[in-house]
């Protein structure tokens, strides 16, 4: 399989503490990739590095073969990775459609852009269905509730049409019936898309997950599937066995 | 090579000015998001205060000035920060238009009181005249001013790190909702922080009468300026200040020495921005994990 | 709809202004319509793109002076000098002055000059995610410099005078009534063009876009657009507007000078933008013609009432109507619209 992502010998220091320390990791095309670990493993980081927002102090990620440390965000973006945030931010004061708007029009000339935007297009209109945002589109998206801007969110991930996805704890917060309904959106998503989740959630991890990636203390720790990682007692060690109660919740 | 020594102590006095009024600007910027711009208007007061003495003391009423100058300015700013500027925390922009409106009233009182015309205050014959050391020409005035912006500067350091409310203080610009989480009366360490800064602007204000003659407007003329080194030297941070306050006070000393007034403020200004092409650190809110 | 229709009135009314106002009058009026043409720009960049700029004397300034080193040549006497060179001991025309003798250079500078300077300033700034305040202060030290810069080069700019004594406007004779209605004429026009284009631009997707950027400035760089970019533009756009209304305050009060461009004026460029609402365009033309119409009556009675009211306006504003008066009409309507409903409801 072809590698999309390919992370080598990341390192990140934040005020001599290693944030990464040594990282490699390889995402494969069409992969769904579930990014788990203990509050400080550097799971965030990692994404951060990856899109631009950390510069690390060694290593390097290429994506397709083009080294992305070094890019400012929006070049990273345009190349093709998409991210969304554990805080779901969307802009309040435009509508539902103008943000998916603002989304899918980043490719578009200064000239297009200076003109007004009519009606929907088509590629707005799936992503408001694939949200289940259709009954707001005209709404200011500052009404949506926390489960709806994440679904947004991914909504405008989606028209930006990425080559790869970075999921930042999309169920964090998020009633039952909420992750539910992200989880479906994200198996239809992993269908035509590569993905990377960052997920505290272990029940959602269960279901959803197919290829399972832990991090400990800056450093990958085990990767397999979620069998093998849940019976990798390093893993419990760590992670599974002394915060178990937090992660059934 | 004598000219160009002579121009020392102008630059170090103009960096010490600077740096008095930067201090109180820097904190409270970095502590409460207020951009105080009629902290110039402290400056004012701190001056008139020193004229109205002179008229009332006499003879060594410099030095009276001083502690005076401090409570009035310092009280001043209190009165501010309670009866306005609390309720705009956190909204730099609006502090910055409502405190220039504030100055705007306070410049108008100045001269409904005092006249448009400057007034002049007499410095003590102690600190007439200069002394020459290897050659270079030191004005007392120069050297006082130095030597008392150095003297608060190491008051303000002494407070910031061995008096309890000076930690409180270093507390709420590090981490606010941490220190209000930590049982700190944020309120009160912000009204300190307030009182401080605006007394330090009247320190610079008499310190400025020293110089030069005193007016309404005489607060707009440096807040500029002062306001430069905050941008250069980075939020709250002390050292960062001093710095900022010492490369700009030379840089203007220097520059209108060379070439002329008109052209160093802007060479000045240009050097601001080739500074933040290097370092826009100093001045870039911390980026945090997530984008809320 | 409505927004329409009180636009039309808006364009009626200043049609007939005029015929019933004496030609002092009509001057006057001109001259708030510059700065409303200011207030446009100033609402773009403020209200929509959140960058409170604390410059924008310095861009109306390199308008007007564009404006008028050219009318002033036209106007020069046998040695090609304009008067105050003359009067200052200059002898030969500086190189600085030369392109100016050419009609479209200086037209082209008076928008093309502002737009540059605030291109370069905000590329520099605004790449290095220097905003809010300190990209206010930052304006504010570049309208200091360019003050002390004019009036310390007396030779080559009039130092405090500035340039006065225009007498003509290209074919316009300022001193007829009939050459300054033509005058009157083409400020209204341009004001009313600077708020249709503006307004086009709100609405437009970059509109949208600008607000993004005022709102979640990190968020955007995530969606692939440079905020930078974004925000140079918008401020620049507005400096060009500056520009035009500086230049056409050349003909319309017949100076330009430093005192109309520091520190000062600078911020009272935006009282009235304030005062009328920041986020509305219509609101800031509205405040900036009120405030400079209130300031004219000040002037004229007692002028140091002046400054207590210019201070206590701003003060007042953002303690009680931080969005203006614009936003306290919106509030109103809403009020009104809800209602009924809520009646409804209960």
């Amino acid at each position: 399989m072809n590698p999309v992502l390919e992370v080598r010998g990341l390192r990140v220091v934040f005020d001599g503490f290693a944030a990464l320390d040594g990282v490699d990791l390889t995402v494969a095309e069409g992969e769904l990739r579930f990014l788990i670990g203990p509050n400080g493993a550097g799971k965030t980081t990692l994404i951060d590095v990856i899109t631009g927002l950390t510069r690390p102090a060694a290593g390097s990620v290429r994506f397709d073969g083009v080294e992305l440390v070094g890019l400012r965000e929006h070049r990273v973006v345009r190349l093709g990775v998409g991210r969304t945030f554990q805080t779901a931010a969307v802009f309040e004061e435009l509508s539902v459609v103008d943000n998916l708007d603002l989304a899918a029009g980043f490719r578009l000339p200064l000239r297009s852009l200076l003109r007004r935007r009519r009606g929907i297009s088509d590629e707005v209109a799936a992503a408001l269905e694939t949200a289940g945002l259709t009954a707001l589109a005209d709404r200011p998206a500052g009404v949506l509730s926390h489960g709806q801007r994440q679904w947004l969110e991914i909504g405008m991930l989606l028209v930006q049409r990425p080559r790869l996805l970075l999921l930042d704890e999309p169920v964090a917060g998020m009633s039952r019936d909420e992750r539910e309904r992200t989880g479906g959106l994200l198996e239809r998503i992993a269908r035509t898309h590569t993905v990377v989740v960052v997920e505290h959630d272990m029940e959602f991890l269960r279901r959803y997950a197919r290829e399972v990636t832990v991090l400990h203390q800056g450093r990958v720790l085990r990767e397999g599937s979620v069998a093998e990682v849940q019976d990798d007692p390093r893993v419990r060690e760590v992670y599974l066995g002394r915060s178990k109660g937090e992660a059934v919740t | 090579m004598a000219a160009l020594a002579n121009q020392l102590p102008i630059g170090l006095s103009i960096a010490a000015v600077l740096l008095l009024i930067a201090l109180g600007l820097t904190f409270t910027f970095g502590q409460m998001g207020v951009v105080n711009m009629a902290h110039g208007e402290f400056i004012m007061v701190g001056a008139y205060t020193a004229y109205l003495l002179q008229g009332a003391v006499g003879g060594q009423s410099l030095l009276v000035a001083l502690p005076v100058a401090f409570a009035v300015a310092g009280l001043l700013g209190l009165l501010l920060e309670w009866s306005l500027i609390r309720r705009f925390y956190g909204r730099p922009l609006d502090t910055l238009l409502l405190t220039w409106g504030v100055s705007l009233v306070l410049q108008q009182l100045a001269r409904d009181v005092f006249g448009a015309p400057n007034v002049q205050v007499t410095a003590p014959a102690w600190l007439v005249g200069g002394v020459d050391v290897l050659g270079v020409r030191l004005p007392h005035n120069r050297v006082f001013i130095t030597a008392l912006a150095a003297l608060c500067v190491l008051g303000v350091g002494l407070y910031l790190a061995k008096l309890p409310q000076g930690r409180r203080m270093r507390a709420v610009v590090q981490n606010r909702e941490l220190a209000a989480c930590s049982g700190i009366a944020t309120g009160r360490v912000d009204r300190s922080t307030f009182l401080l800064g605006s007394g330090l602007a009247g320190v610079a204000g008499v310190a400025l009468t020293l110089v030069g003659p005193v007016g309404p407007g005489l607060g707009t003329f440096y807040i500029v300026d002062a306001f430069l080194v905050v941008v250069a030297g980075g939020l709250g941070r002390l050292r960062g200040a001093v710095l900022a306050a010492l490369a700009l006070g030379f840089l203007n000393g220097y520059l209108e020495f060379w070439t002329d007034a008109s052209l160093a403020k802007v060479l000045v200004f240009v050097a601001v921005i080739a500074f933040l092409q290097i370092r826009p650190q100093g001045m870039v809110a911390l980026r945090g994990r997530s984008l809320g | 709809m409505s927004g329409r229709i009180s636009l039309v009135l808006c364009v009626v009314l200043l049609a007939v202004a005029p015929l019933v106002l004496s030609p002092f009058r009509l001057g006057l009026l001109a001259k708030y319509l510059c700065f409303a043409i200011v207030a446009v720009g100033i609402a773009l960049a403020w209200g929509r793109g959140g960058m409170l700029t604390l410059g924008q004397g310095v861009f109306f300034g390199l308008g007007g002076y564009a404006m008028g080193m050219h009318l002033k040549l036209r106007e020069a006497g046998p040695a090609g000098l304009p008067d105050f060179m003359v009067w200052s001991g200059v002898e030969e025309l500086p190189a600085l002055w030369k392109p100016s003798a050419n009609p479209v250079f200086a037209l082209a500078a008076v928008v093309v000059l502002p737009g540059l300077v605030a291109f370069l300033l905000g590329l520099l700034v605004f790449r290095q995610r220097v905003r809010g305040a300190y990209f206010a202060i930052l304006s504010q030290a570049l309208a200091a410099a360019f003050v002390i810069l004019l009036v310390g080069r007396q030779g080559l700019t009039g130092g405090t005078n500035g340039l006065t004594n225009f007498s003509r406007f290209f074919a316009l004779d300022l001193t007829d009534p009939g050459g300054r209605r033509v005058v009157y004429a083409i400020t209204a026009a341009a004001l009313v063009l600077t708020y249709l284009a503006v307004k086009l631009v709100v609405r437009s997707r970059f509109g949208a876009l600008l607000v993004a950027v005022r709102d979640h400035e990190d968020r955007v760089r995530f969606l692939g657009y440079d905020p930078a970019l974004v925000k140079t533009i918008t401020f620049a756009a507005s400096a060009v507007v500056a520009g035009l209304a500086g230049a056409l305050f050349v003909p319309v009060v017949g100076i330009i000078s430093p005192a109309l461009l520091g520190v000062v004026p600078s911020l009272e460029l935006l009282v009235g933008v304030a005062l009328g609402g920041r986020f509305s365009l219509a609101g800031a033309v509205a405040g900036a013609i009120a405030v400079n119409y209130a300031k004219t009556l000040f002037s004229e009675d007692f002028p140091e009432g002046w400054l207590y009211l210019q201070g206590g306006l701003f003060v007042l504003v953002l303690v009680f109507a931080p969005r203006g008066l614009a936003g306290v009409v919106e509030a109103a309507r809403d009020r009104f619209r809800r209602r009924p409903r809520e009646e409804v409801a209960g």
